[in-house]
């Protein structure tokens, strides 16, 4: 998982509030996008009862895909970018897009493992005597290793750099020792949704 | 900013969740083979006490901030419960059971505590 959040320039100072900078009000999980996230994890379920080869693979493709982009784009691109921009510019886009971001990930990522899960199944792709299943080992492994990087460090810190910046005073240098742990942790996962292209397409072409 | 000497609470966790994880590679590389359970066990027993070291070493700290702990742990908790309930309604739903469904419960159980103790460690270590 990939997302953005604000970072400070290298002569920020060492401590006390932001100096200066307007920050919009948010909320750190967006109660709207709730109900949203409820009838796609409901669409889920629907689609592992139903065990049918299209909403399986609709669900699994659908999401990889976006799982995959976002965090090549996010990781690659827009982070880059972001650190280009002022401190305000990158304090407004990181409290509009991070939220956000709290409530798509976790929801992109189950959809897509469980719905790949269940396509396996159906399938019989995950089966020990599928022909590429060392391809599907791999596959858990890399996924395995970015659920830990993801869980462990980049949600935790996407988290605490919100909570941080709601504060009537936030540390910028709280914020930005948060930012160095995301941004190494950011380019991790996206170097292995590279590996996870290489392996997916290998698998589909046989 | 001043550090405070904590426990190394993220460490701990990304350990523990590493055991399970490949607990439940091994377990299901497997499949629809029969593997011995004991090496799964093995790691989810390992994994159980880094979890239980982990939640021991940070009761001891002193002046932590518990409240805004338990604020952000209480969500998280909800949220990844509810991603540990879709995961395990997936696996009986394709008939996996016995010994293999009691650890990957188990393990489902061991994720779904550290998770949220991890995301809420991060958020209240800086208050």
């Amino acid at each position: 998982m990939t997302d953005l959040a604000v970072q400070l320039p290298d002569d920020a100072p060492h401590a006390g509030p932001l100096p200066g900078v307007p920050r919009p009000d948010f909320q750190i999980v967006p109660r709207a996008g709730l109900p949203i996230v409820a009838v796609i994890l409901a669409g889920l379920v629907v689609a592992i009862v139903a065990n049918k080869l299209w909403p399986l693979v609709f669900l699994h493709v659908a999401f990889g895909a976006a799982w995959t982009i976002m965090d090549l784009f996010l990781g690659f691109v827009v982070g880059p970018v972001m650190r280009r921009l002022s401190v305000p510019a990158r304090i407004e886009l990181t409290t509009r897009l991070m939220p956000r971001m709290v409530l798509i990930m976790p929801t992109v990522v189950t959809v897509t493992l469980a719905a790949g899960w269940q396509l396996g199944q159906l399938m019989g792709t995950v089966n020990s005597s599928y022909f590429l299943h060392g391809w599907i080992v791999a596959s858990y492994i890399v996924v395995g290793c970015m659920a830990i990087i993801a869980l462990g460090l980049l949600a935790p810190a996407n988290v605490a750099v919100l909570v941080e910046l709601r504060k009537p005073r936030p540390n910028p240098l709280v914020i930005q020792k948060l930012m160095k742990r995301f941004i190494y942790s950011a380019g991790f996962t996206g170097t292995m949704q590279v590996a996870i292209l290489v392996i997916m397409t290998r698998i589909r072409t046989g | 900013m001043s550090e405070r000497a904590l426990p190394p609470v993220t460490e701990l966790g990304m350990a523990s969740l590493a055991l399970i994880v490949a607990g439940g590679i091994y377990l299901v590389s497997y499949l629809p083979r029969q593997v011995p359970l004991m090496p799964a066990v093995v790691l989810l027993a390992a994994s159980v006490l880094l979890l239980a070291v982990n939640l021991f070493t940070l009761s001891r700290v002193k002046g932590f901030a518990w409240r805004r702990f338990f604020e952000v742990g209480k969500w998280a908790l909800l949220a990844y419960v509810i991603v540990a309930g879709l995961i395990e309604f997936a696996l009986v739903r394709d008939g996996m059971g016995g010994g293999p469904l009691l650890v990957v419960t188990l393990s489902l159980l061991v994720y779904a505590v550290h998770v949220p103790v991890l995301t809420a460690f991060t958020v209240a270590q800086y208050e």
